[in-house]
């Protein structure tokens, strides 16, 4: 059953994904990157990480892909809309990507420390209280830097957005 | 159970969708949600590892890697933004005020 839910979440977010990739309109990337993200945060669910699942919930869908939309219809996006969407002469690029795609492919397909079937069992107790007594005890230093970072974006993007002379 | 290389090949195929979008695309936007995807299919290994090796670090890590990505799509619609306002493109070609 877990192989199934698998393969249709896993399937549901590669099509979005390409969807954000090859649509025309930025609001249809937009909207379909929303979905693949609630396609994710299923496959983590699906990992036994239920609060990280929320946490992309609120975060993600809630808050970027908000900020996301406000911006595209605060800018007018319908000169990008008319314009080619794929330039065709970004030959290097595709080789590229097809190089990164295969390696990838092959790495992992031809490793064998990646055919793990079962997870080890976690240690007994509530998965939620370990994870916080690990993030606040062990992690607490990076803790402290992510909330300086974000303050020092909070603060950056107000300064970077306010209008000259205002 | 789903075998770990399952989540892994999921990853792969996603940083490669995102990867196209960074480098193919020309719209500011679009680019952005593709590290958006990027940084999303990262979240997975991180958490796929840390599940099948009984570790939480994958966990935290995919913590810190989402308030980062806050952090940086705030800073980075700010900007975006800031250059509509001044030169009215969407182009990333348009944008070459840093070459010198």
């Amino acid at each position: 059953m877990g192989q199934g839910f698998f393969l249709l979440f896993a399937a549901v977010s590669v099509i979005t994904a390409l969807t954000v990739v090859l649509a025309r309109n930025p609001i249809h990337s937009a909207l379909a990157l929303m979905a693949c993200f609630l396609q994710i945060s299923a496959i983590f669910v699906l990992l036994g990480a239920p609060l990280l699942a929320v946490i992309q919930i609120f975060v993600y869908v809630g808050a970027i892909m908000v900020l996301f939309l406000f911006v595209i219809m605060m800018i007018d996006v319908r000169e990008a809309v008319l314009q080619r969407f794929l330039p065709g002469g970004n030959l290097p690029a595709l080789v590229l990507l097809g190089l990164l795609g295969i390696e990838m492919l092959a790495l992992v397909l031809w490793s064998d420390r990646f055919s793990v079937s079962e997870p080890v069992a976690v240690s007994g107790g509530d998965e939620v209280r370990q994870l916080g007594t690990t993030l606040f005890a062990d992690y607490l230093l990076p803790f402290e830097v992510a909330s300086v970072i974000l303050l020092a974006a909070l603060v950056g993007a107000i300064v970077l957005a306010r209008r000259e002379s205002g | 159970m789903v075998p770990l290389s399952w989540y892994i090949l999921l990853g792969v195929v996603l940083f490669v969708i995102g990867a196209a979008g960074v480098l193919l695309r020309r719209n500011i936007l679009v680019v952005l949600m593709s590290l958006e995807l990027l940084l999303n299919s990262v979240n997975i290994n991180f958490i796929a590892f840390g599940h099948y090796h009984g570790d939480f670090r994958g966990r935290i890590f995919a913590i810190f890697v989402i308030a980062i990505t806050a952090a940086e799509v705030a800073v980075a619609l700010g900007i975006l933004v800031a250059l509509v306002r001044n030169k009215s493109t969407l182009k990333v070609d348009d944008v070459t005020m840093m070459k010198g």
